[in-house]
């Protein structure tokens, strides 16, 4: 070996880099976010009426871009009333449509967005929902 | 036909996923055994490559420099392009490492009107080459997000960075954006100039079409086809925590995306991508010049054997007296 220390004081630090995430992963390393769907106001409804605008899986992946057309259609477009693919309408509006049955931001819509580390700035420009238990 | 041949390679890896996944429902082997076991072989064949080169000698320092070197006092010196000391390396490494200054000197040439000559800087290469470099940290950095829980701040500040301008949801990043037109400007460079063409191998081509592979994936996951990325989060965890979990449900191009990757990193030791490391062991560029200063033996110099001419006169002293030559010893 020939300047050894140097090298190998390189590859401490390479192994150390790439050893981060498995030293550090955090105490959360198990955590699973767990969004809670026992509103009042959706534990009010009949179990059968319990349905989000669109199905569960197109909501799970596709609600921001729903939002952000939602914004679109009502802030660009003025329209207000929204179509679901099952030909129910809805009036597009975040706080008195969404916010209405999934209240609690903190234990809804947080608790994935955290986990993934996204920061909608939904709440940039809406009031954020008064929730009792904090 | 490297082009081609490299070309091919990475439609197959694809559909090697396919099969895989879609086909044979081995999601284990791909979300887990194959992720593994391609971290193992890029730590571990880094380090040996490494090593490897640790072995070899630099006998003497090789000067490639831009600017006057160190000598009498009346002569003004360049002490970063040409640098004597340990911390003129230290700037020149810095320089070289972080900011592609050899890349930066770049000079094409080419035939003008005729038979005439001429030279002429190009940035191009060095521009490209440091949109894709850096492009390429900060991606890999913002994916720390899927490592960690808590998320350390500063990838959530990176992250909220890139996605400054807040542009659809999920909001666009302008990494994604630079990244895949550097990669596709480094390719064309490759396609379009001649000369650069006649000198590109199949090694050449394979990862830059599976980089560019890769960040397609990555888009297309993101923005277009989206996927459970909770999910995807609680596979990664379970890899870094080394209690493995395939969540159901997670689409195909994840995996897709989690196989290229896995290639890349397989294929890194073993390619020209080594230049990561090789980078900081050029001798051109981390010796500093005081070859006239400093002894410099070569380390494979072995002992001379030799016949002084005390000697040589001590051996032969009779018979040059007997001849009548002149001794340096009675």
């Amino acid at each position: 070996m020939y300047n050894g220390g140097k090298i190998i004081i390189g590859l401490i630090i390479f192994v150390g880099l790439i050893a981060l995430p498995f030293v550090f992963s955090g105490k959360g390393a198990s955590a699973k976010p767990e969004p809670k769907l026992d509103t009042p106001e959706i534990l009010k409804l009949p179990e059968t009426e319990r349905k989000c605008v669109e199905s569960k899986e197109y909501m799970k992946r596709e609600h921001m871009k729903l939002l952000n057309e939602w914004r679109d259609w009502v802030v660009r477009d003025g329209l207000t009333i929204y179509t679901s693919s099952s030909g129910k309408q809805y009036t597009m509006s975040l706080q008195n449509t969404c916010m209405k049955c999934h209240s609690n931001k903190t234990k809804f819509c947080d608790e994935c967005h955290n986990y993934t580390a996204v920061k909608p700035y939904c709440w940039d420009c809406h009031i954020k929902p008064k929730e009792k238990e904090l | 036909m490297g082009i081609i041949f490299s070309f091919f390679a990475v439609i197959a890896l694809i559909v090697i996923v396919f099969i895989g996944v879609q086909g044979a429902n081995l999601h284990y082997l791909f979300g887990v055994v194959i992720p593994y076991a391609a971290f193992f072989i890029f730590l571990l064949g880094v380090i040996y490559r490494v090593l490897q080169w640790g072995r070899i000698p630099v006998p003497f320092r090789i000067p490639t420099t831009a600017g006057q070197q160190k000598s009498h006092p009346w002569i003004k010196t360049n002490p970063i392009d040409n640098p004597f000391t340990a911390t003129g390396v230290f700037i020149r490494m810095a320089f070289e490492v972080l900011l592609f200054r050899s890349l930066f000197r770049n000079t094409k040439a080419e035939l003008r009107d005729g038979p005439i000559l001429s030279y002429g800087s190009t940035k191009w290469l060095w521009l490209g080459g440091l949109a894709f470099h850096y492009t390429f940290l900060i991606i890999l950095t913002r994916h720390l997000r899927f490592f960690f829980e808590p998320i350390p701040g500063v990838i959530k500040i990176i992250e909220s960075l890139d996605g400054f301008f807040q542009v659809g949801a999920p909001v666009l990043y302008l990494t994604d954006l630079i990244f895949i037109a550097a990669v596709t400007f480094l390719f064309l460079r490759r396609v379009v100039i001649p000369q650069v063409r006649y000198i590109s191998l199949a090694q050449d081509y394979f990862p830059l079409f599976l980089i560019f592979s890769i960040g397609l994936t990555g888009v297309l996951m993101r923005y277009f086809l989206k996927t459970d990325v909770v999910g995807i989060k609680e596979l990664t965890m379970g890899l870094v925590t080394f209690k493995p979990v395939v969540p159901k449900d997670i689409n195909i191009i994840f995996y897709i995306h989690l196989f290229l990757v896995s290639t890349l990193f397989i294929y890194f030791p073993m390619s020209k991508l080594m230049h990561m490391a090789g980078v900081f062991l050029s001798p051109t560029r981390n010796l500093a010049n005081n070859n006239r200063a400093e002894m410099h033996v070569n380390p494979w110099n072995y002992p001379v054997k030799v016949h002084t001419y005390e000697e040589y006169e001590n051996d032969f002293r009779d018979k040059m007296k007997a001849a009548g030559l002149p001794v340096e010893k009675e």
